[in-house]
This record gives structure tokens, sequence and C-alpha cells, in this order.
């Protein structure tokens, strides 16, 4: 049981875009009967076989921290929120499709995650601007998800699509778009399937077999967060 | 020609309003979301607006701004659309979107929704059966009617909330209450919580490998589904299942616990901001205003249960009666008159803007305003109420103080109450090591 080793994956979003549905369903393979509001954390374990139908394949825990809430949150809601971001190994960050608040938000989100080890207090200092490069050196693997797809009107659905994708690139991140309350979609095989299947092995890479000071995430670009008045420059 | 004057200035000052209501919908209330519908943002704003028009409109009748007769022809009308508004089409519509959430229903969404505006019709005319309010001289659908329903229902919950704030602002202000909460506590219900997330984490491994092998052996899946697999079930030897069925059973205890700590932790983390707050001059300076503000609710709870002892109903207002009271204890030549009109009209002033942040933050709009109307022509002077006792016709206005100080005193009693065992819980938890 423990025996198997094991890689810790956030799971970040808006309050009702469907986390909880998303990570039973990666999960269980089934569909959530009840979903209901996520207080603290949720944790779901998936066994996933890293890179699978070759000689090195092996088996892994994937944790998957499902946190609830919202970024407006009351700052001692968020101080409590980062315990869980301790040595986190992978986020997927999930938005709805259906709201374009929730993909925006998505920025500070990642931004709440990823600034954990440079702020003791939990207290965020940013104002939530977004750096490209930040990003661009993030160590820590992103998996941006879209959900409630069914709920999109065949008709906007390729400016929906398009958005997203600009959404993804922004993070350096593969995207992947569905519906919770569908199987299919994550059925073995399909595209998405195999995106999933290799976020998930990246994850692992990076944790176990690449060992170049990667333990603690995202160290290394620290120095620049410091100096962040000085970032625009670059900007297109 | 200064009719339409003062109706220009009514209509800019309408106007105004609803902009500033449509503003604060979208900043305030909404901010994470998107609005998909438009029309809930309208009707917000627009009662919004009517709303405000009508402090505007006691502002005025004060100041003795405006013409008479047309303060009086803007009165009525600001009401009926009011009236309007609440009765009809804000219930029409909560029912609306409430029938179309449900799925069920989704096909004959706007004859479900007539139902629902009609029952809730029924009993809002209901309402005014047991209440000493139907004055024999009025025909049905006048506005006396409506009003008075309005007003029961409003002056209710106005009473409540206010029992509760009452209790709940001291409670929250005064630094006395506050537990003492060191950084070693936090930690160590920090280490707690993630001490239960390992656990769930090792059985949910558990559940996952024991699915998996399962699966793998090609068993019955584990959720039987439909009559034939329930009996199926029964028979059938399955470890694996009822394992997992235990397992399953302990990871929900589990969670729970993990809940509570997370909030817990919370909890303590904004007690822990508190303090820091309260040693600051503006956190200092809050926790003075809360004492006098407790003094307040006490002396208004106090009040309240006199009230209703003595069976006695407020006639002059309490701030004409204060000053009588110091000017006769202090022997101070005042000239009472002068001076209780300007204060009690910053006195409305105060009670108006509490009342339109209350309203911006309660859920139940229109009925508040409608009922603060009738609450504050008991803390006008006699000179005052005249316009509005024209206007809201006979409404047996002393039944309305009773109701509003036997639901106060009740609310009151009953958050004192709450709050006290909430408090009692809390310091128990952080103890154990």
């Amino acid at each position: 049981m423990a025996s198997l080793d094991r890689v810790k994956v956030l799971v970040l979003g808006d309050s009702g875009v469907g986390k909880s549905s998303l990570v039973h369903l990666l999960c269980q393979n089934q569909v959530l009967g009840n979903p209901s509001w996520t207080v603290g954390c949720s944790v779901d374990v998936r066994v996933h076989d890293y890179k699978e139908g070759t000689p090195e394949e092996k088996t892994y825990y994937i944790e998957l921290w499902d946190v609830g809430g919202s970024v407006g949150s009351a700052s001692s809601v968020k101080s409590t929120r980062a315990v869980f971001y301790n040595s986190v190994n992978g986020i997927i960050l999930v938005h709805d499709l259906t709201n374009k608040k929730s993909s925006q938000n998505l920025y500070r989100w990642s931004l709440e995650a990823l600034n954990r080890d440079l702020v003791p207090t939990g207290v965020l200092v940013t104002n939530g601007d977004y750096d490209r490069e930040q990003f661009a050196d993030n160590q820590i693997p992103l998996l941006v998800i879209g959900t409630k797809l069914d709920q999109i009107h065949e008709t906007k659905r390729h400016e929906v699509l398009t958005r997203t994708a600009f959404l993804a690139e922004d993070f350096n991140a593969e995207e992947i778009n569905l519906d919770c309350t569908n199987p299919r979609y994550l059925a073995a095989g399909s595209s998405n399937a195999v995106k999933l299947s290799r976020f998930f092995d990246k994850v692992i890479e990076k944790r176990y077999f690449l060992r170049e000071g990667n333990q603690i995430p995202g160290f290394p670009d620290r120095k620049r967060f410091g100096g962040g008045t000085l970032k625009s420059l670059h900007y297109d | 020609m200064s009719f339409l004057i003062d109706s220009s200035i009514m209509i800019t000052s309408q106007i105004l309003f609803f902009g500033f209501g449509w503003l604060f919908f979208m900043r305030q209330l909404f901010k994470d979301y998107e609005v998909r519908q438009y029309v809930v943002q309208v009707i917000f704003s627009v009662t919004f607006a009517f709303s405000c028009t009508m402090f505007e409109l006691i502002i005025f009748e004060i100041l003795k701004v405006l013409n008479s007769s047309s303060r009086y022809f803007h009165w009525k009308m600001n009401l009926c659309v009011i009236l309007l508004i609440l009765v009809f089409m804000v219930p029409f519509y909560i029912g609306y979107f409430i029938v179309s959430n449900i799925r069920l229903l989704h096909r004959q969404r706007l004859l479900f929704s007539c139902l629902l505006w009609l029952t809730f019709m029924y009993f809002f005319w209901k309402l005014g059966d047991p209440f000493p309010i139907l004055s024999p001289k009025h025909g049905i659908l006048s506005i006396e009617q409506l009003i008075s329903r309005v007003g029961v229902i409003g002056v209710t919950l106005m009473a409540l909330l206010s029992g509760f704030g009452a209790v709940n602002c001291p409670y929250t202000y005064m630094s006395y209450f506050l537990r003492n909460v060191t950084d070693a506590d936090i930690l160590a219900l920090e280490r707690r919580l993630l001490q239960t997330m390992d656990m769930i984490i090792s059985k949910k491994k558990r559940m996952a490998m024991t699915r998996r092998t399962m699966f793998q052996k090609g068993e019955v899946h584990n959720k039987p589904s439909g009559f034939w697999g329930m009996i199926k079930s029964v028979t059938a030897s399955a470890p694996g299942s009822e394992n997992l069925t235990l397992i399953q059973q302990e990871v929900d205890a589990l969670e729970e616990l993990s809940r509570q700590l997370f909030l817990e932790t919370a909890d303590l983390y904004a007690t822990k901001e508190r303090i820091e707050y309260s040693k600051t001059f503006k956190g200092k300076y809050f926790n003075f205003l809360g004492y006098f503000f407790s003094i307040y609710c006490v002396w208004k709870i106090f009040m309240a249960t006199i009230n209703i002892v003595f069976d006695r109903v407020g006639k002059t207002d309490p701030v004409t009666r204060g000053i009588e009271i110091t000017v006769n204890y202090l022997g101070i030549q005042f000239d009472v008159k002068f001076w209780s009109q300007h204060i009690s009209f910053i006195l409305v002033g105060i009670i108006i803007v509490t009342s339109i942040r209350g309203l911006l933050i309660t859920l139940t709009k229109g009925m508040y305003f409608v009922s603060s109307v009738l609450l504050i022509r008991m803390s006008m002077p006699l000179e005052y109420r005249t316009i509005i006792t024209e206007v809201l016709g006979e409404l047996q206005f002393n039944f309305y103080h009773r109701w509003f100080d036997v639901i106060f005193l009740v609310s009151a009693l009953s958050s004192i109450l709450f709050l006290y065992l909430a408090h009692k819980q809390a310091p128990e938890k952080p103890m154990t090591p």
C-alpha cells in the first residue's frame, strides 16, 4: 500500500467550477452523484502507471488535493489554505467554460499556490499581476482543465475554445476541456486521456527523476519576484 | 412651474440612485461571479433607486424643501411603484428563477412560476388576518392593505436583524471577548490537520488499490445497480467490496474531522488578526466605540422589555426626552425645541444611512425600507408626522411598535443564548495536546 511512491497534485479553482466532480471522475472513474460544497480540502488518490506500456512501467499514487474556496476569501481563510500548498509537485487549474471570471481568477489562484514558500505568514503581498516570465520559469507542471463543456452552445464553442487556448498558453500548460458528468471525455485512448497521462508522467518525472535542485518547487525564480517592479519591461 | 422643477429634481436623483445601485451590485455583491441574467440587476437597481427616493422624501419633508403638494404627489407615486415591484414583480421573478433551476419542471417554467406566485399571494393575504390591521372603511386592494402586510413582514425581519445585531455587535467589537491565541496553538492545530489528511490519504490508497485489483481480476463492479444487482450483492461474497465500505465509513468520519479542524484553524487565524488589529490605534478607537454601542444595545433591550412589561408605547421621541432630562438635571437654559429639532434630524439621518448600509447587506430590501418608514415615524417629533400619516392612511402604528419590541426582544435573547453556547464550546478544543 504505502510501498508505492507518491506525488502531490493540487486542484485549484473557483467555487462551483466542478473540482470535486473532476477529482471523483479521475480517481474513481465514476460520475459524482451528489456534489456538495467543499469545506477545507478533500483528497483523493489515483493509481497511475508511469510510462505505461514500456519496460520502465511503474505504478505511483497520485494524490489529488482539492482545495475549496474562492480567491476573494478573507485572509484568515487564505492563511489556513496555505498549509495545503506545502511541497506540491503539480497543479491542475480548473475553470468553468461558461464563466469568464473563473478563468481570469486562475492567475490569482496560481500565484497564491506558487507563492506559498515565499511569504511565511501566508498573507499575499502581490497584487495579482501576471508575469509571463515567471510562469515560463516555473518548475511545477501545470494543467488547465475547462469544465461544463456540454453547456456551451455549438455556435459559441469556437470562440470559447480559442480563449481557453490562449489561457493555457499563458500558463505554459496543456489544456483539456470536458464535462465532468460524462466519463467518455476521459475514455482510454482519447486525446484527453493521453494529455492527462502525459501530465502525470511529467509530474512524476520532475519529482523523482530530475534532481537538479528542484525539490523545493519554483525556488530559482524567487529573486526575480522580489524585484517585481522591473518585470513589465519585456511585455509585448 | 415649480412642480416641474421639483419633478425634475426628483427624477435626477432617482437616476443617480439607480446608477449607484447598479455599480454597487457589480462591484460588491457580485465581484467574483458573472451575472448572466441582467433582469436581476435591473430589478435590484430599480428597487434600490425607489427606496432611496423614499428616504430622500422624508429628508425633504423635514427640511421643507420643494413644494408641499408636489412632495405629496411624489410620495404617493413612489409608494405605488415600490409596492408594485415588491408584491408583484420580485416574488414572481424569484419563483421563476427557482423553478428554472429545478430540472424536472424546465418545460413548463412559466406555468409553475405563476402557480408559485399565486401561492405566495395567498399566504401574503392570509398573513393579514390575525393582525389588527384591517379597517372596514377601505376596500380590498387599497394601498393601506398592501402596506400593512408588507409592514408586518418588514417589521418582523427588521426586529429579528436588529435583535441579532444588537447582541452580535458588542460581541465582535469588544476585545474583552477575544480569546488569547498564540502561534504555537495555530501550529499545533495545523499539524493535526495535516496528520488527519495523511490518514485519509493512506486509507484512500488502500481503497484505490483494492478497487484496481478487483477491476483487474474482472470482479463485479462495486456499486450494485438496479434491483437484481442488489439481490446478487447480498448472496455473492465479495470480501473486497465489504472491506471497501468499512474503509469508506472510516474515511467519511476522518473527512468530517478534517473539515472541523480546517474551520477551527481559520477561526484561530481570524482571532489572531483581530488581536493584532486591536493593538493599533484604529483598533483601539473601534473598541471604544464598541463599548458605547454595546451600552446602547443593552439599553435598547432593556427598553423593549419595559415596553412590553408595562404595556407602554413610545409616544415622545427619545431625543427630546433625553434633552429634557439633561436640561432639568443640569439646570441649564436650553432652547429645547430648537436643539431637539436639529438633533432629531441628525438622528434620522444616521438611521437612514445605517439603514441603507443594512439594506445593501441584507436580502429583503424593499420590505425593510417600507417598515423603516413606519418606524422612523416614531423617532420624529410631532409636526413631521402629519404628512406621513396622511399618505399612509390610518394604520395602527401602535401595533407595529409593540410587534417590533416583541420580536426584537425574542431575537436578542435567542442570539445571546446562541453566542454564549458558541463561545463556551470553542475554547475547549485547542487545549488538547
